[in-house]
C-alpha cells in the first residue's frame, strides 16, 4: 500500500479504479445501466468521476461523481438501444487516475422481473389453496365458520331500528374506492340494504368520495331491485357530502343527532375522525356496529362501539351474511392460508434456531 | 350484458393489475399510469358532477320540505355557488387573479382565501373535539364493560404510568414493562391482525376478479 502511494505520489497520479463494467439494470422498464468497479487502493482519494461515451462519438461525457466509498454508478439517462462505454477516474485535489475503459453496455426493457419470482411463487400457492376451496364449496361441502358477533347482531340492530321506527345510517369509510376495505363494505352495504329493504328501514349513507357515492348509490338500487323493493328505494338516501375529512365528520355527527338512527354501520377505512363518529353515535344511543382494518384507529371503535369487526372480519362480512357457498369458501381460504403462514413461520423459526444453536446450548 | 361487460371489464383489468406487478416493459407500466392516472381522473371528474347534482337534490328536497334545519340547507347551497363563482371566474390567489373582483380594498376573499380562512380552521376545530371525545372514550373505556374493554384499560393504565416521572421513580421496572408491552404483545398482535388484513384483500381481489363477489354490482346473478 505504501509503496503504491510513493509511487502515485511520483508520478502526480492517483491508483486508478479497476475492473471497471458496465451492464444492463435487470428487471427494470429499461434506460438505465449500472457501471461497476473495484475501489482504488489510494487511501487519499475524494470522490470517483463517471465518464460515459456514445458508440461512435469521440467526445467523453462526465456523467456524474460518485463518493470515495461508492463502487457503483447507475446511469439513469442512457436511452434503450444506444451503446455506451464508460471510465472512472479516482480524484484527490489536483491528482486523478483513469481507469481501463469498460466493454460496451446498452439499456434495454425487461419483459418479466426475475426477482419477484419468490413472491409469485408465494402468491400462486395463496390462489390455488383459495380456488381449492372455491372449488370444494362449489360442490356443496359444509364449511364451518366461526361465529362473529358483530355480524350475527346485524339482523338483530336492523329489527331495533325497524321496531322503534328509525332509519339505519351506514358510513362506508372515508376512503376512495381503489382501497380494499372500501369494497369490502360497499359489499356488505349491499347485504345491508337487501335486509333494510326486507323490513322497510328507512337507510342513510352519506358519502366522502364521488366515486364511492355513484357506487354505493348503485349498490343499494340493486339491493332494494334484488329483494323486489325497488319501489322502497329513495334516491335520496344515498348521498355525496364532502371531500374535507372533519367537514364529513361534521356532517355525519349531524345526521347522527338530527335523524337519530336506531343502528350505525362505520364500516370501512377511518382515520383521526373515526373516534369522533363513534363517540357521537354512542352519544345518540344508537347501536354500533364498527369493521376497519386501520389497525390504530380500533382501540376506538372497541372502546365506543357495541361490535368491531376486526381487520380480516372485515372481508368475510359479506360473505358471512349472504351465507353463500362460494363466498363462504374464500373464508375457508383465508384460515388454510393463514395455517400455511404459520407453518412457514414456525418451521423458519426452528431452523433458524437449529442453524444457530447447538443442543447442548439449549440443554 | 348489463352483468357481464363489468364482470369482464373487472377480470381484465385484475389480471392486468397482477401483470404489472411482474412485467417491468414501459408498454405495460405506460398503460397501467394511463389507466390509473388519466381514466381514473376522467371517472372521477363525471362522478363529482354526479356528487354536486346529489348535494343540490338532497339539500333542495330539504329546503322544499322544510325539515328540521332546513335553514342549513340554505347555508350550504349558497355557499356552494359563491365558492364555485368565486373558483371559476375570480382567479386563485392575488398572482393569479381571474375575470371578477376578489378584494375589497384589503380584505380578500379569492378562493386560496376562503380555504386557508374557512375550511382549514372549521376542519382544525372539529379535529380539535378528538380531546374531549378521547377523555369520554377513556371513561368508556374504564367502566371494562367486556373482556376485551379491560384488557385495553389495563394495559392503558400500565403504559400511562410507565410514561408518567413519579411512578419512573417509585418503580423502576415500570418503564420498561411498558415498554414490553408495547414492543411485544402489541407488536404480535398488530402483525397477526397484519396477515388477517393481507389474506382478507387477497380473498376479495379473487373473488371480484373471479365474478364470485357481486356487491359491488347489487349482488345476484
Amino acid at each position: 500500500m505504501a509503496l503504491t502511494c510513493i509511487v502515485a505520489l511520483l508520478f502526480c497520479t492517483l491508483a486508478p479504479p479497476g475492473d471497471v463494467a458496465a451492464r444492463d439494470v435487470p428487471n427494470d422498464e429499461g434506460g438505465k445501466i449500472v457501471v461497476t468497479w473495484t475501489r482504488s487502493p489510494d487511501p487519499s482519494v475524494v470522490s470517483y468521476r463517471v465518464l460515459r461515451q456514445a458508440e461512435g462519438a469521440a467526445e467523453w461525457d462526465t456523467l456524474g461523481i460518485a463518493g470515495r466509498l461508492a463502487s457503483r454508478y447507475f446511469d439513469e439517462e442512457a436511452p434503450n438501444g444506444t451503446r455506451y462505454r464508460y471510465k472512472v477516474v479516482a480524484e484527490a485535489d489536483t491528482l486523478h487516475g483513469e481507469s481501463e475503459t469498460s466493454g460496451y453496455a446498452q439499456a434495454a426493457p425487461q419483459w418479466f422481473n426475475t426477482g419477484r419470482i419468490p413472491t409469485m411463487i408465494g402468491a400462486a400457492i395463496i390462489f390455488l389453496i383459495f380456488l381449492y376451496t372455491f372449488e370444494r364449496a362449489r360442490r356443496g361441502a359444509k364449511m364451518f365458520i366461526r361465529r362473529i358477533a358483530g355480524l350475527d347482531a346485524v339482523e338483530e340492530a336492523l329489527g331495533r331500528a325497524t321496531e322503534m321506527g328509525r332509519p339505519t345510517l351506514y358510513v362506508p369509510g372515508l376512503s376512495s374506492i381503489d382501497d380494499v376495505a372500501t369494497i369490502a363494505s360497499l359489499n356488505i352495504l349491499g347485504e345491508v340494504a337487501k335486509k333494510t329493504a326486507k323490513f322497510g328501514t328507512p337507510l342513510i349513507v352519506p358519502n366522502r368520495d364521488p366515486i364511492v357515492y355513484t357506487v354505493a348509490r348503485e349498490v343499494v338500487k340493486e339491493s332494494y331491485a334484488a329483494v323486489g323493493r325497488p319501489d322502497a328505494f329513495n334516491p335520496d338516501s344515498v348521498f355525496y357530502v364532502t371531500d374535507q375529512q372533519f367537514a364529513y365528520a361534521a356532517a355525519v355527527d349531524g345526521i347522527m343527532l338530527r335523524e337519530k338512527p336506531a343502528t350505525n354501520f362505520l364500516i370501512g377505512m377511518f382515520w383521526a375522525e373515526s373516534l369522533i363518529l363513534a363517540e357521537t353515535g354512542a352519544i345518540s344511543g344508537a347501536v354500533q356496529i364498527a369493521g376497519t382494518d386501520a389497525v390504530s384507529q380500533l382501540p376506538f371503535f372497541i372502546t365506543a362501539c357495541d361490535y368491531t369487526l376486526i381487520g380480516e372480519e372485515l372481508y368475510a362480512a359479506s360473505a358471512y351474511i349472504s351465507r353463500e357457498p362460494l363466498r363462504l369458501g374464500a373464508i375457508k381460504g383465508q384460515d388454510y392460508n393463514k395455517l400455511v403462514i404459520l407453518a412457514l413461520m414456525l418451521g423458519g423459526t426452528l431452523l433458524a434456531l437449529a442453524a444457530n444453536i447447538r443442543i447442548t446450548d439449549v440443554l | 350484458m348489463k352483468r357481464k361487460l363489468p364482470l369482464l371489464i373487472v377480470l381484465v383489468t385484475g389480471i392486468f393489475g397482477v401483470l404489472t406487478y411482474i412485467i417491468p416493459h414501459p408498454v405495460v407500466q405506460t398503460t397501467d399510469s394511463v389507466i390509473r392516472n388519466d381514466i381514473l381522473r376522467i371517472i372521477g371528474a363525471f362522478s363529482l358532477v354526479l356528487g354536486i347534482g346529489s348535494i343540490l337534490r338532497h339539500h333542495f328536497i330539504k329546503i322544499k320540505r322544510k325539515s328540521e334545519n332546513w335553514g342549513y340547507s340554505w347555508i350550504t347551497v349558497v355557499a356552494l355557488f359563491v365558492s364555485a363563482v368565486i373558483g371559476l371566474f375570480g382567479g386563485i390567489d392575488p398572482t393569479r387573479p381571474g375575470i371578477l373582483p376578489t378584494h375589497i380594498g384589503g380584505f380578500s376573499f379569492h378562493i386560496q382565501s376562503l380555504f386557508t380562512g374557512l375550511i382549514v380552521p372549521l376542519g382544525s376545530t372539529m379535529f380539535a373535539l378528538l380531546a374531549f371525545f378521547m377523555a369520554s372514550a377513556s371513561y368508556r373505556a374504564f367502566r371494562a364493560r367486556n373482556f376485551e374493554a379491560t384488557l385495553l384499560l389495563i394495559s392503558a393504565f400500565i403504559l400511562m404510568l410507565g410514561a408518567m416521572p413519579l411512578t419512573r421513580l417509585l418503580v423502576k421496572e415500570l418503564p420498561s414493562f411498558a415498554e414490553w408491552i408495547l414492543a411485544v404483545p402489541n407488536t404480535a398482535a398488530k402483525r397477526g391482525i397484519g396477515f388477517g388484513i393481507s389474506l382478507g384483500i387477497l380473498a376479495t381481489s379473487l373473488k371480484i376478479i373471479l365474478g364470485i363477489e357481486r356487491g359491488w354490482l347489487g349482488g345476484g346473478e
